[in-house]
């Protein structure tokens, strides 16, 4: 079977919804940072997908993937810390309790 | 020597400024005060050598046909508004710059010494603020210096309020004393409003000449460059032509600085700075800055008989009043001030009555006679008015106190200082040989060649000086002998202060033989000048009637003073309130203007103005805290927010695309 491109689309998108929806409702914030991480990862398969069969002789849709999982896990570490930062300052990961960050 | 010394002169105070000032605390008192000595000294040599090769020197364009020029030195431009309006900053010597140059640095050197004594406590240990007082003596020094050699009249403007900034820091060097305080404000905000009308005068001047230098106002050897003032000359407004407005403007600026009535309240109280300070700006230099101002524009005065007859009527009532006032006051500063603002008069009269002099130039053979009395008083004025500050000066630090009633009878405690005194009151008086005698002898002719009036009225001033000044001394000196009321016997003081006084008294012996008719005229050219015997005859006359008198009345202690003090007893009181000038003022500035002018001002700008500014702020803060909930800290509400407003957007775009 010849893969085409809306078989790599529609599980990316599924992703990325998965990711809003958990973005949006988890309480948790590792776990919206895990949410965070798939909307990520949906993005650069579309990066992939489209520089695969769009503009099959370039590099930069691989390129730029590249540079966003570095980018991603440089995120991630800074993210985890600010949420540890969080928890001993407050004990607490629940995000709908932090919300002093306002006027 | 190089006229291009004369930069350094004007650089030497500044310097001194700005070294005394910067370091402050870090130099030692004693040390301050020595380097400010010693560089006043080294400036007085430079301007020594500068005037003396004006007046005496060739070769450097300084006489050309036997009138002297101006001679200008440096010029850069500085502001550059136009191409026509280019506002200059240098130095140009001319015979008034010149002699004001001697002048100032002579008084300025003579009260730097001084001081080293003076701003002493008992045990010659340096007051504090010795350093900022002798950087603000440095300042003031190059206000005036920069001045009197200023290339044109917006320079002059510049260095006037220097000079005002100067006299204020000055008054109020003691400004722990609310009596300073207050004296220091007074003075700077009268001279103030003056120079307020000296820059409407210039503005008028240079709308209607096109520039402000002096070389093209008024041009060397003192004729008006009339083609640039023809147009000035057509208009006229209220009546009274544009030309005269503007010169009555620019003398007002003058009469505020040089204490002329109604502008002299400023002066007496001026007197609450240090006594030194008292010499050097409100007796000897920066009084005199209108005179100058009025001389440097003469040849502009001339042209303006409306303008000048101001100036006369101003200069002879001035002169009237303070010497009236001068008779009845007890403390010797205040006395001595309305002495000053007395004698400025008297110059201020002279350079006004010289314009119509005609009948002078058959005796003569020149116009101007007043102007170079005039000139000469201020030279010759300026030394013995010193000397009697720097005097008193002397007695206050000796007595610890400025009134007469704590003195009597100093003249065997204080024999150098005494006799400086008389003959600083001799020369003031008018008495010959003493230098007041020849100046105020050539005020006197011209004042009769403007009319026998003006001459009757000056010469009975003339006996009034006489007689307030020995009845100044006779009180300090004798009526009776000395009660002591210090722990310390009054003395003669440090040499630092008597050394001064003996240069002074030296001066005002022998200045009036300076032949200052051939060096300082109005249109550059040696003037003839003889001895008027019968003016100079009535008015030794009558100044001997006034030392007479003040003999009679105050050398020993009697009750004659008392008795008349009683027969005229309103005038007497009239007079020592200053005929109730201040209460007038304060009627007018706290009754009349804050009442009625500066309240309802007042109003409008806290209610109106301030209310439509804080109605803004209301509204602002109003509408903040109405979209303010809007940023709950809620990270997920603000995802969801920007999602939909994503998505809406989004289905937007694809709409417009595809309709």
């Amino acid at each position: 079977m010849e893969l085409n491109v809306l078989m790599y689309l529609v599980p990316a998108i599924v992703m990325f919804g998965c990711g809003v929806y958990g973005f949006l409702t988890r309480k948790n914030m590792i776990a919206i940072m895990i949410s965070l991480e798939l909307m990520l990862n949906a993005v650069d398969i579309n990066f992939v997908v489209f520089n695969r069969y769009l503009f099959p002789g370039q590099m930069e849709g691989m390129m730029f993937t590249l540079f966003a999982i570095a980018i991603a896990a440089a995120e991630t570490a800074l993210a985890l810390a600010i949420i540890i930062n969080v928890f001993r300052a407050v004990r607490n990961v629940d995000i709908s309790e932090i919300s002093k960050l306002k006027f | 020597m190089p006229f291009s010394y004369s930069i350094a002169v004007v650089a030497l105070p500044l310097l001194m400024f700005l070294v005394l000032g910067l370091l402050d605390d870090r130099l030692g008192r004693r040390t301050a005060g020595v380097i400010g000595t010693v560089a006043m000294l080294v400036t007085t040599v430079l301007a020594y050598g500068v005037a003396l090769t004006y007046f005496f020197g060739t070769g450097q364009g300084q006489i050309v046909d036997g009138i002297r020029q101006t001679v200008t030195v440096w010029n850069p431009a500085w502001l550059t508004f136009t191409e026509d309006l280019v506002v200059r900053m240098g130095i140009a010597l001319d015979p008034i710059a010149a002699m004001m140059l001697v002048v100032i640095t002579t008084v300025s050197l003579m009260v730097h010494l001084y001081s080293l004594g003076y701003m002493s406590n008992h045990e010659g240990e340096p007051e504090k603020g010795y350093q900022r007082y002798y950087a603000f003596l440095g300042l003031f020094t190059f206000s005036m210096l920069g001045l009197v050699v200023a290339t044109n009249i917006f320079q002059v403007f510049i260095f006037f309020e220097m000079v005002g900034v100067s006299s204020y820091l000055l008054i109020g060097f003691y400004y722990t004393s609310p009596a300073a305080v207050h004296a220091s404000k007074k003075a700077f905000i009268v001279t103030r409003l003056a120079d307020l009308f000296f820059l409407l005068g210039i503005m008028i001047l240079s709308f209607y000449t096109r520039t402000f230098d002096f070389e093209s106002l008024v041009g060397t050897g003192g004729v008006a460059a009339s083609g640039a003032l023809g147009s000035a000359h057509g208009g006229t407004f209220m009546g009274i032509s544009i030309m005269a407005w503007a010169l009555t403007f620019i003398f007002i600026g003058g009469a505020g600085k040089s204490a002329m009535y109604p502008l002299h309240i400023w002066l007496p109280d001026a007197m609450e700075g240090p006594t030194p300070v008292s010499a050097l700006i409100h007796a000897a230099t920066m009084v005199v800055a209108g005179v100058y101002l009025v001389a440097k524009l003469f040849p502009l005065y001339v042209l303006e008989q409306g303008a000048m007859d101001v100036i006369a009527v101003v200069g002879a009532f001035t002169a009237f009043y303070a010497a009236a006032i001068a008779c009845t006051q007890s403390d010797i500063k205040r006395a001595l001030a309305f002495s000053t603002i007395s004698q400025i008069a008297f110059m201020m009269t002279s350079l006004a009555v010289s314009s119509s002099d005609g009948a002078l130039i058959e005796i003569h053979g020149g116009y101007g006679l007043g102007y170079m009395a005039s000139m000469f008083h201020l030279f010759t004025h300026a030394m013995f008015k010193a000397l009697l500050f720097l005097c008193a000066g002397a007695i206050i630090h000796a007595v610890g106190s400025n009134e007469n009633s704590a003195m009597h009878g100093l003249h065997k405690h204080m024999p150098i200082t005494s006799i400086a005194f008389l003959i600083g009151c001799l020369a003031i008086a008018g008495i010959p040989p003493f230098a007041g005698f020849w100046s105020k002898d050539e005020i006197l002719v011209a004042c009769y060649a403007k009319g026998l009036g003006w001459g009757l009225w000056m010469t009975m001033v003339a006996g009034l000086t006489a007689f307030y000044m020995f009845r100044l001394y006779l009180l300090i000196f004798f009526w009776s002998d000395h009660k002591q009321h210090g722990h310390h016997a009054p003395a003669d003081a440090h040499w630092t202060m008597t050394v001064p006084l003996i240069i002074l008294a030296a001066i005002s012996v022998v200045a009036g033989f300076v032949p200052a008719h051939d060096m300082v005229t109005c249109d550059g050219k040696p003037l003839h000048t003889q001895l008027d015997w019968t003016v100079a005859g009535s008015s030794v006359l009558v100044a001997c009637l006034g030392i007479g008198l003040a003999w009679r009345l105050y050398y020993k202690e009697n009750d004659a003073p008392e008795r008349m003090k009683a027969a005229a007893s309103g005038l007497w009181t009239a007079a020592y309130h200053r005929f109730y000038m201040d209460e007038l003022y304060q009627f007018i500035t706290h009754k009349v203007i804050f009442q009625c002018v500066s309240k309802p001002i007042a109003w409008f700008d806290r209610k109106v103005i301030d209310g439509t500014m804080n109605l803004m702020g209301t509204v602002t803060q109003y509408c903040a805290a109405m979209v303010r909930p809007l940023q709950s800290g809620k990270v997920q509400a603000y995802v969801l927010t920007y999602l939909i407003g994503a998505l809406v957007l989004a289905a937007a775009l694809i709409a417009c695309v595809l309709i």
